[in-house]
């Protein structure tokens, strides 16, 4: 992983971050979003699991699993959410307009794998 | 006076008649549901009515008018811009609006090769610190299931004809990040203040669904 990254620029000599502090992405990484299905209500929408993206932006700072902290469980550390593009086309395959659209959305570094 | 007690004969002046406005039948049940544990809330000590109370005045005071005027800041100035959309709340705050919760605000500008809009499909999550309250078509399942499957369509619908070369770009926002659009200043306000570009700012615009315009468009005849 690159030392020269995230929130705080180069790490001083000898520095190790802890789990989390570091985004796994980076602008530019292609992911696929999990095709997981659990029960209730979460926050990355039907209609993109198993779609694949680019990563736009690594928003900051990190933020808790807001899924687990709304069931009442234990959140875990922070991690990040991404700025992830989709064409529209990949989304709809009878999408009507021009091949340029595109969605942007947040999602949570757990439903992200890199491809 | 409550509710019940309003009359129509005197203190202020209404030359129409309507329906009383009052609870009509019973509560739903989301509406039980609110009140039971709003209720149990207080009665545990978690919060008090004081508090509810001022959360609704802090919403209340929250309005596109907010919004109208970071738009017309950035447009007049080249730095604020530059700040607002490399950190859209830092630069709200810089304008002395609050944000009172734990999300970021990304500023999306519309350019003569973009067009932004935003939708929450999920439920209804709006830049509320900066725009108040969604518009109800805002927040129901005709517009958070086709602004995100077809947003020319409904951009057609509001009257907004978006070019083919110019890229559709929907931001759905799930979780901590809201949007604003920074709509495109319009043609012929070269010597508008501040202000008076404010006044063209409406809400629907910061939501992306209509351009910024100068007069109302009207139906070619």
């Amino acid at each position: 992983m690159p030392k020269n990254s995230g929130r705080f620029g180069a790490s001083a000599a000898g520095i190790v971050r802890a789990l989390g502090e570091e985004p796994i992405f980076r602008p530019g990484d292609r992911v696929r979003v999990a095709t997981r299905s659990p029960v209730g209500h979460y926050r990355v929408p039907l209609y993109l699991r198993g779609k694949t993206g680019l990563v736009e932006r690594v928003i900051e700072p990190p933020g808790i699993d807001n899924e687990e902290e709304a069931y009442g469980r234990n959140a875990g550390a922070k991690r990040h959410y991404y700025r992830v593009a989709f064409p529209m086309r990949q989304i709809w395959p009878n999408y009507r307009g021009s091949a340029k659209d595109g969605l942007r959305i947040e999602i949570f570094e757990t439903w992200l794998e890199r491809i | 006076m409550g509710p019940q007690e309003h009359r129509h004969d005197g203190g202020h002046d209404h030359d129409h008649d309507h329906a009383e406005i009052g609870q009509a039948g019973r509560p739903g049940y989301y509406e039980i549901m609110e009140t039971a544990i709003r209720e149990l809330l207080v009665e545990k000590r978690l919060i008090g009515p004081d508090e509810i109370r001022r959360q609704i005045e802090v919403l209340d005071s929250r309005t596109p008018a907010l919004g109208a005027k970071v738009v017309a800041r950035a447009w007049v100035d080249p730095e604020f811009r530059r700040r607002l959309l490399a950190d859209g709340r830092a630069a709200c705050e810089e304008l002395g609006i609050s944000f009172y919760d734990d999300t970021r605000l990304i500023v999306l500008e519309n350019t003569d090769k973009v067009h932004n809009l935003i939708v929450c499909t999920l439920c209804s999550c709006y830049p509320r610190p900066v725009l108040g309250l969604p518009p109800d078509w805002y927040k129901l399942k005709p517009y958070r299931a086709r602004a995100v499957s077809e947003p020319r369509a409904v951009l057609a619908e509001f009257g907004t004809i978006i070019p083919d070369d110019v890229e559709v770009r929907v931001s759905d926002p799930t979780a901590m990040v809201r949007y604003l659009v920074l709509p495109k200043r319009p043609e012929g306000t070269e010597n508008y203040s501040e202000e008076q570009l404010a006044a063209l700012v409406t809400r629907d615009t910061m939501i992306g669904v209509v351009p910024v315009t100068v007069e109302l468009r009207r139906a070619a005849r």
